[in-house]
């Protein structure tokens, strides 16, 4: 156990550094506590998710009503359109889902479920936090600069983005490339204490398998992320250099290659997406577990299908560019890989709906965003096979079908993945209870808009209309499937609305709640040992946590309670 | 099923639908298992008072082939997938059948430019025949398009042939489509390509035989004086 001694010794010194650090507003810029930090990024991430969300009504009020002046923006310009869409997309991908569901329930959990007193490196993680909001800052600057925010795509595809002459927005895409590298760097300094904290700062008799899955699961996509943006962040630098030095990396004129862009940015892109996914899957594993009463069917199954699907992520990246002018033959190897990855992930779901057989589900708001998670991203998963399917590819690259399909797999994660953890870990992050009948209205005010949105999107991609084309009018074949727009732009009014009730919830409940106890949904994992909220280093110094047993002991034969904390001797 | 949406106007847009639609089945039918077993279990299990859970490990054997044996069947349904996607694939990108004629595409912010053979049925030659956004083909004919781009990437998209291909700067692209019915139809960008995307559109305009011919015929005479 000199693991654990190192450990201690350390836990004393972050301890007695917060006593002596700043007070009042100060301390939430220069705290260096895991749980401020993961709260710094929990509303940071939901502010630009509502940023992100009102980008897509304004497109939306385009697509569905071309040439109408939007309330609140006005008319939009095919340039603004192209910006928002681009924006929109890297947002909600860098500045919401990796914020929030790795970053916040990162910082917030890991130290809390493995029985820490904060991260290994309190001001590297400071430095991250302060890192991405220099970021989030930069993005948003870059829509409000001379010639308006960058406009060719989240992907960035040279030799558009590298040429000025080509985008228009000399600024704009410069802004907007190195808003996306920091925010890259900021993930790799949170990502390296992630993964340095779950192996070396976990409380005595916590071994590999005790660990809750959630933890593991953010370590996992760490992992991942920082294997995978090492390439792209190589890109994005000569993609800078084409930018503002007249470098010619990516320009075919002067030897480069566009294509070269498009391997390095799906190497990341393709495992960005399970970087996303399994901090997803391990929350609503957590929940799942808690509210069916049931020991997860198979953790090792889990955790090894888990590190499969990562490394399986690492080998399907072409086929974004099915048809983006690579050798044809290569599509080939690209298919069976691609396909392959369905087994893992349909192994992750089984495992996670087999346990509720045999359960006593109770449902509760986050029981309900879990359950929605599996309904839903079943059919984003099921829905890529098609694009994976490199025959109906050449027909679906590029459609509806295509945003459809991943709005289907993101929505279910950053969107559906934050709500279910948000009121799950609500009242450890409060001290108080949110209103569960508020948080019904809410859930179904968010899932049942949710699918009419996409739904007829689905179908206007099958019909053959492509993706970032800012009015359908001018295509004859697809003019007269306007109602289809109109619903999902209707769909979608009626989701952002529906979010009223939950700010109101939240804001209201974190004063006003009714005060929670320690564990209010009886569950087993260390966090829920400690006060609401818990204190500067989680729990006194002299009553750390020991751990006795894996985390998901519900209903276990032998005792009366249906829950068996993992830090109870017996 | 795709062909209720949009109309097939290729040679190889049947058998691309026909993928589809194999695709549709199979997960279609792994979707709706899925979510019936996850809905019936979710019903089946809910709370009941005085009812507790069960204490399951999933290392019993007897429970664990429940997830092993779909885990299986998932594989086997892949295997289907990709047999016919590789197929499919074969015949549309990577085998070049005998052409008739070839034609050259160009896209440019924010236009296509087409270059067509002119009597002779040969490209780069005197008589050649050059139009903005207008693809002029004849019906029941094998075409080779030659893809190419001036500037930034843009996407030869033509949905009632199924037809895709991205346009890269600096390369041609070769690639074939043969049509089998006359009208005119949709030739979309599908690759962002700057403010003007959403209007970079063009026509195909698929005519019969005799048609193509008068229509060479006019041109040529045209580019002649």
């Amino acid at each position: 156990m000199a693991q654990a001694a190192t450990v201690e010794t350390h836990g004393h010194e972050a301890h007695g550094q917060g006593h002596h650090g700043p007070e009042g507003i100060l301390k939430y810029i220069w705290s260096t506590d895991h749980k401020i930090i993961g709260m710094q990024y929990l509303f940071t991430g939901m502010f630009m998710g509502l940023i992100g969300g009102l980008m897509a009504y304004v497109f939306r009020m385009q697509l569905a009503f071309p040439g109408i002046s939007v309330p609140g923006f006005g008319v939009v310009s095919p340039g603004e359109y192209n910006a928002l869409v681009t924006n929109h997309g890297s947002i909600m991908i860098f500045w919401v889902a990796m914020p929030v569901l790795i970053a916040a329930f990162g910082n917030y959990l890991i130290p809390l479920m493995i029985g820490a007193d904060d991260m290994v490196f309190p001001r590297l993680n400071r430095l991250s936090y302060q890192i991405f909001l220099a970021s989030a800052i930069l993005i948003l600057a870059s829509l409000f600069v001379e010639g308006g925010g960058f406009g060719g795509a989240w992907t960035s595809y040279p030799p558009l983005s590298a040429n000025e002459n080509y985008n228009l927005t000399r600024l704009g895409s410069t802004l907007w490339l190195s808003a996306v590298a920091l925010e890259f760097v900021a993930f790799l300094l949170g990502g390296i204490n992630f993964i340095v904290t779950l192996m070396n700062a976990r409380a005595p008799g916590m071994k590999a398998y005790d660990i809750p899955l959630v933890a593991w699961m953010i370590v996992i996509a760490s992992i991942l992320f920082m294997l995978s943006v090492g390439p792209l962040m190589a890109g994005a630098v000569m993609l800078l250099f084409d930018q503002t030095l007249g470098t010619g990396f990516y320009d075919p004129l002067r030897g480069g290659d566009p294509i070269l862009w498009q391997h390095l940015f799906w190497f990341f892109g393709h495992p960005e997406v399970y970087v996303v996914l399994l901090p997803a899957i391990g929350i609503v594993i957590e929940i799942v577990a808690t509210f069916a009463r049931k020991k997860l069917f198979g953790y090792k199954i889990m955790l090894y299908t888990a590190v499969a699907t990562g490394v399986l992520s690492f080998f399907v990246w072409a086929h974004h560019q099915f048809v983006a002018g690579i050798d044809p033959r290569m599509a080939n190897v690209f298919t069976v890989t691609t396909l392959l990855i369905s087994v893992p992930i349909a192994e992750l779901l089984f495992v996670i709906i087999a346990t509720l057989y045999g359960g006593s589900i109770t449902f509760t708001t986050p029981m309900l965003w879990a359950l929605a998670f599996i309904a839903e991203f079943l059919i984003g998963g099921v829905t890529g096979i098609f694009l994976g399917a490199s025959g109906a590819d050449i027909y679906l690259h590029d459609t509806y079908f295509v945003l459809a399909h991943f709005h289907y797999t993101f929505f279910p994660i950053a969107i559906i993945g934050t709500f279910a953890a948000l009121s799950f870990w609500f009242p450890k992050m409060f001290g108080r209870m949110m209103n569960e009948t508020l948080g019904k209205i809410h859930f179904w005010g968010t899932v049942i808009p949710f699918n009419f949105i996409f739904i007829p999107l689905f179908v206007l991609g099958l019909g053959g209309q492509h993706r970032r084309i800012y009015n359908f009018q001018n295509f004859p074949e697809l003019a007269e499937m306007q109602p289809l727009r109109i619903v999902a732009t209707v769909s979608l009014i009626v989701m952002l609305l529906f979010q009223i009730p939950f700010f109101y919830n939240l804001f209201h409940s974190m004063r006003k709640g009714p005060k929670a106890d320690r564990n209010p949904w009886r569950s087993n994992t260390l966090e829920w040992t400690t006060e609401s909220p818990p204190p500067h280093g989680n729990w006194p110094p002299d009553q750390m946590p020991k751990v006795y047993r894996g985390p998901y002991e519900y209903s276990h034969p032998d005792r009366a309670e249906d829950y068996w904390p993992q830090n109870l001797p017996n | 099923m795709v062909e209720r949406l949009i109309q097939q106007a290729s040679s190889y847009a049947h058998s691309i639908d026909g993928l589809i639609l194999l695709v549709t089945v199979l997960v279609g039918f792994w979707f709706l298992l899925a979510e019936g077993i996850f809905f019936w279990l979710i019903w089946r299990f809910r709370a009941k008072p005085g009812v507790k859970s069960q204490y399951i490990t999933g290392k019993e054997k007897h429970l664990k082939r429940w997830v092993t044996i779909p885990h299986a069947l998932v594989l086997v349904c892949d295997v289907f997938i990709i047999i016919g996607a590789v197929q499919v694939w074969y015949n549309v990108k990577q085998h070049l059948p005998e052409a008739d004629a070839t034609v050259r595409v160009i896209g440019q912010q924010w236009a296509w430019i087409f270059q067509h053979p002119g009597l002779d049925n040969e490209l780069d030659t005197g008589d050649d025949i050059w139009t903005t956004d207008d693809l002029y083909v004849a019906a029941d004919k094998t075409y080779h398009f030659q893809l190419q781009s001036r500037d930034v990437l843009h996407s030869f998209s033509v949905p009632v042939f199924r037809l895709k291909q991205d346009a890269v700067p600096g390369r041609t692209i070769t690639g074939w489509f043969h049509p089998t019915v006359a009208g005119t139809f949709d030739i979309q960008c599908a690759e962002i390509c700057g403010i003007g995307h959403g209007v970079m559109l063009g026509r195909i305009n698929v005519q019969d035989a005799t048609e193509h011919a008068a229509w060479i015929a006019l041109n040529n005479s045209v580019s002649a004086q």
